[in-house]
């Protein structure tokens, strides 16, 4: 306990007059289309978008996906999406290492970087997001915001929880600058804009 | 050692120094692309400094608000004073709960610390697990920068470590193919994992939460699998509000390697169900640094290293050559802060020319600030004798006309003729690499007095020449 008044004294001894804090209010930028542009930036940070009219669509779309046609092990958290594992069931997040394609919700995306608001509410293990070898993300297509700005303003973290934006698929560019898709998390991320939901 | 001769061995290399350079000025574009997209990048960069400039003006406040908000989520908040109180902290953490193997993501903080050598020592293992920290790790080295810590190794380099350590194909430095084969290393490590250990881009006093940015998603599989995970972070790393984020996160991965946005932006709020959650606070001379009101600001640094990306000297000297935690601009301000004896040469590994100052985001006044460390190693008798003899025989010169026009005279009319041996000799560091300029056969004060119209005839044209280039 001493380290923490330690601390406390010492900041507040050398702490500069009060500067002030503004707003974060400003001419952030926004979009005329910004669908067109979220799938613009999503695409060039190595993902894909493909706007549905409804969510039972996907499935079908996601079987013209090879990496879906490939994976043995598919689980879905996206009501109205069938997948083989059963989340639900599974107690340790150690067992989902197996797991080749994970559909999950998505909050809201942004569109100025190509960014999924994911969270781990009613999830029962968050590590799905990362551990899956392949991901599909689906979005209600009229949540594209147009900026960070604008999804701060729809966030609340009142309630201990997880939430992570996810810009395309994992990356890493470590080797000489060379771009890697698939580093240790998703090697491919699918968003599906849903139309009408 | 001091910069320059540590530098030596990285400068004679000069197909491979020019490849650094390339490598990182490449990023620098990236960076510049990024900035230029986007109308209201000069309108963020001023908010992140106002918002930075307040936090730290209360930052016992924040710092307060933030450990009782994070302990109300079910995290457990820690207070480290300085690099040994963290270590054993999180030694303490880990033997608590009989913990042998960690994965780690990248953290500044933890480098700073020495946190890998020391639970090493006490027989935890630790893996690096941003591919980039892992090779410098398998290399036994530290990182050479900030966000692109194998940065100076060619990928020939890492073909040839992995195929010694993870059996890969002799001769094989395939980018991708080696990716793959670190992927396949690393899922085991995480999932072999008892505990994972991140660092910090942003902890947010109003919430209790804290934000993690990587584009591999080391961090969260790190954190996502095992019972137990650490956060260690600098108590600089506050800001006051979740909305302050729209400011840093759009700013961060732009100006660190020129993307819209890191691939994962992770907001932990809490523990995970059934798990736990701790968080370090670290000073370790941050407080003390908080108090200088010459270099307060370089607290406002949010590690994304475009300072390095840009600066000439680091990009035509490596990282390595800093012999600190934190290389490049930010870092020699930064270290001679903690050790200026150790560090007194860094603030000269500056050409001065300002371009870090222009990219900083958080519009930090990096070339200001390693001017005033100059003056300030001087002041305190830092300086090696040569470099203080010079200055005073220089400030000699320079404070008597007289003596200073009788050199001018003697140096234009002499050094042209003096033999080559004597000019470029040991005693002439800065000829080593570069050649003198042509001697004008006029000093300015001399072609300044000549009346406009007859001032091109006294210009002699070997002079002109020399201006022309």
């Amino acid at each position: 306990m001493d380290g923490k008044r330690a601390i406390l004294d010492a900041v507040r001894r050398h702490a500069p007059p009060v500067a002030p804090l503004g707003d974060v209010a400003g001419e952030w930028i926004r979009y005329s289309d910004p669908r067109q542009q979220f799938a613009t930036i999503l695409e060039s940070v190595g993902g894909r978008c493909q706007v549905v009219r409804q969510v039972d669509e996907v499935g079908r779309e996601l079987a013209n996906l090879p990496a879906y046609q490939e994976a043995k092990a598919i689980c879905s958290w996206v009501p109205g999406v069938e997948g083989n594992v059963d989340l639900a069931a599974i107690a340790d997040p150690h067992e989902l290492a197996t797991i080749d394609f994970a559909i999950l919700p998505g909050q809201f995306a942004v569109a100025e970087n190509g960014a999924v608001w994911v969270t781990d509410e009613s999830l029962p293990h968050r590590v799905i997001y990362f551990i899956s070898q392949h991901l599909a993300l689906v979005v209600p297509a009229r949540t594209v915001l147009n900026n960070l700005h604008e999804a701060y303003e729809r966030l609340s973290f009142a309630r201990p929880g997880f939430g992570a934006f996810i810009s395309g698929p994992s990356k890493t560019a470590d080797i000489e600058q060379s771009l890697v898709i698939g580093a240790h998390g998703a090697r491919s991320l699918t968003v599906f804009l849903i139309d009408e939901a | 050692m001091p910069h320059a001769p540590s530098a030596a061995s990285f400068v004679a290399n000069q197909e491979r120094a020019h490849w650094h350079d390339q490598a990182l000025w490449f990023v620098r574009a990236k960076r510049d692309k990024m900035a230029h997209a986007l109308p209201e990048w000069e309108a963020l960069r001023e908010t992140a400094a106002q918002i930075k400039a307040h936090t730290v003006s209360r930052l016992a406040d924040y710092l307060e608000q933030f450990a009782t908000q994070a302990e109300r989520l079910g995290a457990h908040v820690h207070w480290a004073r300085n690099a040994a109180e963290h270590n054993q902290i999180v030694l303490d953490l880990l033997q608590g709960h009989h913990v042998r193997r960690v994965v780690k993501s990248k953290s500044m903080l933890t480098e700073e610390c020495h946190l890998n050598p020391f639970l090493e020592r006490h027989g935890i293992e630790v893996v690096d697990t941003d591919l980039g920290e892992w090779i410098v790790q398998l290399r036994g080295e530290p990182p050479s920068h900030i966000v692109l810590p194998a940065i100076h190794i060619k990928k020939e380099e890492v073909g040839q470590l992995f195929h010694e350590r993870l059996a890969t194909q002799a001769g094989v430095s395939e980018p991708k193919y080696l990716a793959e084969a670190a992927r396949r290393k690393l899922r085991e490590c995480f999932l072999a994992a008892d505990a994972g250990i991140t660092g910090v881009n942003f902890a947010i006093a109003e919430t209790g939460g804290f934000v993690v940015c990587t584009n591999e998603g080391n961090a969260d599989l790190g954190v996502s699998l095992p019972k137990l995970h650490i956060a260690c972070m600098g108590i600089e790393k506050l800001i006051p509000r979740a909305k302050d984020l729209g400011v840093f996160l759009r700013l961060l991965a732009r100006s660190a390697t020129g993307q819209p946005v890191t691939t994962y932006s992770s907001h932990f709020h809490g523990p995970r169900p059934g798990c736990e959650l701790h968080i370090v606070l670290v000073d370790n001379g941050r407080s003390e640094l908080l108090g200088s009101t010459e270099f307060r600001r370089s607290l406002n640094c949010i590690r994304c290293g475009a300072c390095m990306n840009t600066c000439p000297v680091y990009r035509r000297s490596g990282g390595h050559s800093y012999s600190a935690t934190i290389p490049g601009p930010i870092g020699s301000i930064l270290a001679p802060a903690r050790d200026a004896a150790t560090h007194y040469s860094l603030p000269h590994a500056c050409s001065l020319c300002g371009s870090c100052s222009d990219v900083c985001p958080v519009k930090i006044d990096l070339h200001h600030q390693l001017l005033t460390w100059r003056r300030e190693l001087a002041v305190r008798r830092l300086l090696p004798w040569h470099k203080r003899l010079a200055m005073r025989a220089a400030s000699f010169v320079l404070s008597r006309r007289w003596l200073y026009e009788i050199f001018g005279k003697l140096a234009r009319s002499v050094g042209p003729r003096l033999p080559r041996w004597l000019v470029y000799n040991r005693l002439n560091a800065w000829g080593r690499q570069r050649e003198l300029p042509v001697f004008p056969r006029n000093s300015f004060r001399e072609l300044y007095n000549v009346p406009r119209n007859e001032r091109a005839s006294h210009a002699n044209p070997s002079a002109a020449e020399a201006n022309g280039r």
